[in-house]
């Protein structure tokens, strides 16, 4: 189970990869962007599974000094915070598209050569 | 064609350090030093039945400090780069008239939407959930009464005020908790509870509210601020 979810995360990560590289619109450029993100915390996810443990969340206190068979909850945590900034910068970047299109009436990327040199 | 062929390229080749690092996953058998500390001492320490809420919220809550700071940022910056408009542009500007559909099911929906918001947050501690994707919902609300009506003006008074009065209170608690209990953030400064209910792992529940407070105004600004600006002359 745990490769078949680390396999997906993957590819999302190559596929966000070539979309990126490949594709000209710039709006389908950030959608490349986030599928990288979305592919890179479903990998960090899965790092944190332990064969045959459950969720994170306990149905009663712990005896003390026995350990709760749950999965790592650590790098869940850390994938709420890096969600939280993969948002951030998402919106940065369609903010910035829709300041070109407005200054330049077109999404296609090869239409922008002011920093080419 | 050669540029295709060197993307190509460069995606087999990403590829290949990916697929080197796929053979050198191995699932494990047991937690870590760190997770298994949190594992065995987060609910008796803070409460929470959720391990991730109390990570996150008690922890680690500078950090969730940190990341509510970065969402506003976000939409300050946003609300900075977009907003050099005419007001009589926007009034004029030409719209697709609302399907029928999307207007009434946006009057349907919407208030149940930010009531299941409401409850994601208020549960961060019990169940998977919290302030962030509550605040989300909630924002997602206002986004689709923004389709119904993109006429809509998203009050930025009512959303500097609920903001700035959650990240206020976010900060306060934070405070309290160095005076009252052992630290910035602890939540041990109003009694645990019984373990798995609503008023349990002292204050998680009420940070956790100001938290989906603040990032639903959050969102709603940016969404809002973004729908203002999309049509174009």
């Amino acid at each position: 189970m745990e490769y078949i979810i680390i396999s997906i995360g993957f590819a999302l990560v190559l596929l966000g990869l070539y979309g990126i590289m490949y594709m000209r619109n710039l709006i389908k450029i950030v959608i490349g962007f986030t599928l990288f993100n979305t592919g890179i915390n479903i990998v960090m996810v899965s790092i944190g599974y332990i064969r045959n443990a459950a969720a994170p969340i306990l149905d009663a206190i712990p005896a003390a000094g026995t350990t709760p068979n749950i999965v790592d909850p650590v790098p869940q945590a850390l994938v709420l915070t890096a969600i939280v900034i993969g948002l951030g910068v998402t919106a940065l970047m369609l903010t910035y598209v829709l300041k070109l299109h407005q200054d330049k009436k077109s999404l296609d990327i090869n239409n922008f050569k002011d920093l080419k040199w | 064609m050669v540029k295709k062929f060197l993307i190509l390229l460069l995606v087999a080749g990403m590829g290949l350090i990916i697929f080197d690092l796929y053979q050198a996953f191995d699932s494990k058998e047991s937690l870590g030093t760190l997770g298994e500390y949190y594992a065995q001492n987060g609910a008796t320490d803070v409460g929470a039945a959720n391990i991730v809420t109390a990570i996150v919220v008690t922890y680690r809550g500078l950090d969730t400090l940190g990341e509510v700071s970065i969402l506003f940022l976000t939409a300050a910056i946003l609300s900075f780069a977009l907003s050099f408009r005419k007001e009589d542009e926007i009034e004029n500007r030409e719209l697709r008239p609302t399907s029928e559909l999307l207007a009434i099911a946006s009057q349907v929906l919407t208030p149940i939407i930010m009531i299941v918001g409401i409850y994601i947050f208020m549960n961060g501690h019990l169940t998977p959930g919290g302030g962030f994707q509550g605040g989300a919902v909630i924002a997602s609300a206002i986004l689709l009464m923004l389709m119904a009506s993109p006429k809509l003006e998203v009050s930025h008074k009512v959303i500097a005020f609920v903001e700035s009065v959650s990240g206020l209170a976010f900060i306060i608690i934070g405070v309290l908790g160095i005076l009252l209990a052992g630290g910035f953030l602890d939540n041990g400064i109003m009694s645990l509870g019984t373990f798995g209910t609503l008023l349990s792992a002292g204050a998680i529940p009420l940070i956790y509210i100001f938290i989906g407070l603040k990032v639903g105004a959050e969102l709603s600004n940016i969404v809002g601020t973004m729908s203002h600006d999309q049509n174009e002359k």
